[in-house]
């Protein structure tokens, strides 16, 4: 069966799998990602088929598990961690920064770097402190590190291929609210690029741009609006870095109104960059200024609170009115 | 009854606060690091006696043993030569060996080609000893580039400079040679300051886990910049290896014979599949930190002079004379190839191209990066609108 109904996690763990079955060079690593099959399950049942040389339970310590697969790397092999949540990958980031991210580069491009580092990512799932956060402006602000995030099952399963693919260093951000949401997969399709943005649905008033677990939240807005009247596009970024601001422009420059949205704290975030460069392409195209919808400047808040900081339909909403009476 | 019940209470309380007194004024009067120093693994004295140790034995032709001393002078004078360079303001920056030779050199030459090292920024005895141009060396801290060598050609990674982080890389990459099945080891520098790091102790465990081929090797200088050993630790750093499962040994490092007896064995140990050695080297940097700091003002001349009589060349020039290992022919010959190497290490730093402008968008990504492009474009326009004014 080419075509699947698969839920997000799943998409991954089938990717996973078809991964290490095509390159033996491919290996898994993190903390309970073998035997438990990694704390969402999106390891499930891989030690038990590949063993575990390929897929390796490691011991408690990120920059551990970071700076072995930078060795293994060098090495030749591919390695694809796990940083078990969002909040825990700080203790990697001298590796991932000052490292990973840099190799290429100061051995004037002898050595490659092909090291997806995947962290589940985000709100929305009622979790302790630590475990809901969106920091992916802090590595797409890194040069050397590319940035993705999937927003759908089928996205998941091809572009997490092309992140174990590519000779660059992924941060492959996973929507972890979106890990039970079913989508169709059909693996023997031809996937797009993976730094290209997607247009989710059509619409010609105003465009809103996502990724990750916004994207189904601008969706909803979308078709709420629909309702009342207003046509709006909502592109799936995909990508946070390189950014794909061709396709925002020419979105932007039918719609002349964009709105971005993500659950990162607005300030210094892919929003701020995304306005600038739009406003810079699109300046006498755009009938109102970019507006940004994100968290707040606060750290992410108690779960019994994470409804009011999180960008739902009405304040996605909000954004679009107020951008349309410009 | 009342009363005697309260006054034992009151003596004990006291017993027990005294303990508490008395045991922390000991620790700081004399914590382990400063106590009496554990035994070196030794060969050579500091006078150039051979001496045997039981568990490292070594056996040298003539030839091997001149083969350590010009390793040891050649990398001392490229050393000197950079010092220079620095003060002569053709290097921004050095970070010398001096001191260090034979920590380098016994443990670089216990290496096989296929190893694979992992140096900190200051291992240019073990660059030497691993067939990389010196000048090679020179351009990071002349600042044409990061690093720059290609780290496949020797087997010898780019200098590190983050403290600590290459033990983890280095572990990696063992892990990687275990996977592959093969019999080559790695050796991860780093010094007694770096002990402190987390990626270290992380390297540690991770080696220990996986049982991967790996030395670390331990370069205890004494000074992290301005800061003591016993700063970093209250343990002789040898030791903490037992504590993550695998045996770490003190050996002489100004004693280039015990350096590469020691590392040899550590080597083949990780070879067999016994997992990782961890190897502190006992020496001292006789410099500075790098040619930015000023040793005057943290450590006394008497220690530096103490340590200048434990030379480790003078110790090995002592023994091939009094073994009659060498002759004066060898000691003329040498000081000419070291002058001839000065000479081109001067030539080639200062013929050293500066990189193109548009090195600074080169190797960002291996498979390219739209803002990158974007950027290079931007750039090479505004530099070409320079151009055009020059032409007019």
């Amino acid at each position: 069966m080419a075509v699947q109904k698969l839920p997000l996690a799943k998409a991954l763990n089938e990717s996973l799998r078809k991964a290490l079955e095509t390159d033996p060079k491919v290996l898994i690593m993190g903390e309970d990602v073998g035997k438990l099959g990694g704390v969402f399950r999106v390891t499930d049942g891989l030690q038990k088929d590949f063993g575990e040389d390929r897929v390796i339970d490691s011991p408690l310590a990120e920059s551990g598990i970071v700076g072995t697969a930078i060795g293994l790397a060098l090495r030749g092999y591919r390695p694809v961690v796990e940083i078990q949540f969002d909040g825990f990958v700080f203790p990697a980031y001298d590796q991932i920064v000052t490292q990973l991210a840099k190799m290429h580069a100061r051995a004037l491009g002898k050595v490659k770097m092909p090291v997806v580092i995947r962290i589940p990512y985000g709100g929305g799932i009622g979790a302790v402190e630590h475990h809901s956060e969106s920091p992916e402006a802090l590595f797409a602000h890194v040069a050397g590190l590319k940035v993705v995030s999937p927003s759908n099952s089928s996205d998941a399963y091809w572009m997490l291929q092309q992140a174990i693919q590519s000779d660059d260093p992924v941060i492959f951000f996973e929507p972890k609210r979106r890990y039970w949401d079913k989508g169709e997969v059909d693996t023997e399709a031809i996937p797009g690029e993976l730094h290209k943005a997607r247009v989710a649905r059509e619409g010609s008033d105003l465009t809103l741009a996502a990724y990750g677990p916004m994207v189904k939240v601008c969706l909803e807005a979308a078709a709420a609006a629909e309702e009342e009247g207003k046509s709006i596009e909502v592109l799936d970024l995909r990508s946070m870095s390189p950014i794909d601001f061709d396709s925002i422009q020419r979105s932007v420059e039918k719609t002349r109104h964009l709105v971005v949205v993500h659950e990162a704290p607005v300030f210094y975030g892919s929003g701020a960059e995304i306005a600038a460069r739009i406003t810079e392409r699109c300046f006498y195209h755009l009938e109102a200024p970019v507006l940004r919808v994100g968290g707040y400047h606060a750290p992410y808040p108690p779960a019994r609170l994470e409804e009011e900081y999180l960008p739902g339909l009405d304040r996605v909403l909000d954004a679009v009115d107020r951008s349309l009476a410009y | 009854m009342t009363v005697e019940s309260t006054a034992a209470r009151k003596t004990t309380r006291r017993s027990s606060g005294a303990k508490r007194t008395t045991s922390a004024a000991g620790a700081k009067k004399a914590p382990a690091a400063q106590g009496a120093e554990p035994e070196l693994v030794q060969l050579l004295t500091p006078e150039g006696e051979r001496v045997q140790h039981p568990d490292y034995d070594i056996d040298l032709s003539a030839e091997e043993l001149r083969g350590l001393y010009r390793d040891m002078v050649l990398t001392r004078r490229f050393d000197a030569e950079a010092t220079s360079l620095q003060r002569q303001g053709e290097l921004g920056l050095w970070a010398s060996l001096l001191g260090q030779e034979a920590a380098q050199i016994g443990s670089g030459r216990a290496l096989r080609d296929d190893d694979y090292v992992f140096p900190t920024y200051r291992e240019h005895g073990v660059a030497w000893v691993r067939g990389v141009d010196p000048t090679n060396l020179l351009g990071m801290f002349r600042g044409v580039n990061h690093g720059g060598w290609d780290p496949n050609s020797n087997n010898f990674h780019l200098y590190t400079i983050v403290i600590g982080s290459q033990t983890l890389h280095a572990t990696g990459y063992a892990m990687g040679i275990a996977k592959d099945g093969a019999d080559s080891a790695v050796i991860a520098y780093f010094g007694d300051g770096a002990s402190s790091q987390g990626d270290v102790n992380e390297a540690f465990t991770f080696s220990a886990v996986y049982n991967a081929p790996v030395v670390f090797f331990c370069q205890n200088n004494q000074w992290a910049i301005s800061e003591p050993t016993e700063k970093q630790t209250r343990v002789p750093l040898y030791q903490r290896a037992r504590g993550f499962g695998f045996p770490g040994v003190r050996v002489d490092g100004n004693d280039v014979l015990a350096c590469l007896a020691v590392t040899r064995s550590a080597l083949e140990r990780a070879r067999r599949g016994e997992g990782p050695t961890l190897v502190e080297a006992f020496t001292y940097r006789m410099g500075a930190h790098t040619t930015s700091d000023d040793p005057t003002k943290y450590r006394r001349d008497e220690e530096r002079e103490a340590w200048e009589a434990k030379d480790p060349i003078l110790r090995l020039k002592a023994y091939l004379e009094r073994e009659g290992h060498a002759d004066e022919a060898f000691f003329e010959a040498l000081e000419a190839e070291s002058e001839a190497l000065g000479k081109r290490v001067r030539e080639g730093v200062r013929t050293m191209p500066d990189p193109d402008d548009m090195a600074i968008f080169e190797n960002v990504y291996a498979d390219g990066h739209a803002l990158v492009d974007e950027e290079r474009a931007q750039f090479a326009a505004y530099q070409a609108s320079f151009a055009d004014g020059e032409v007019k």
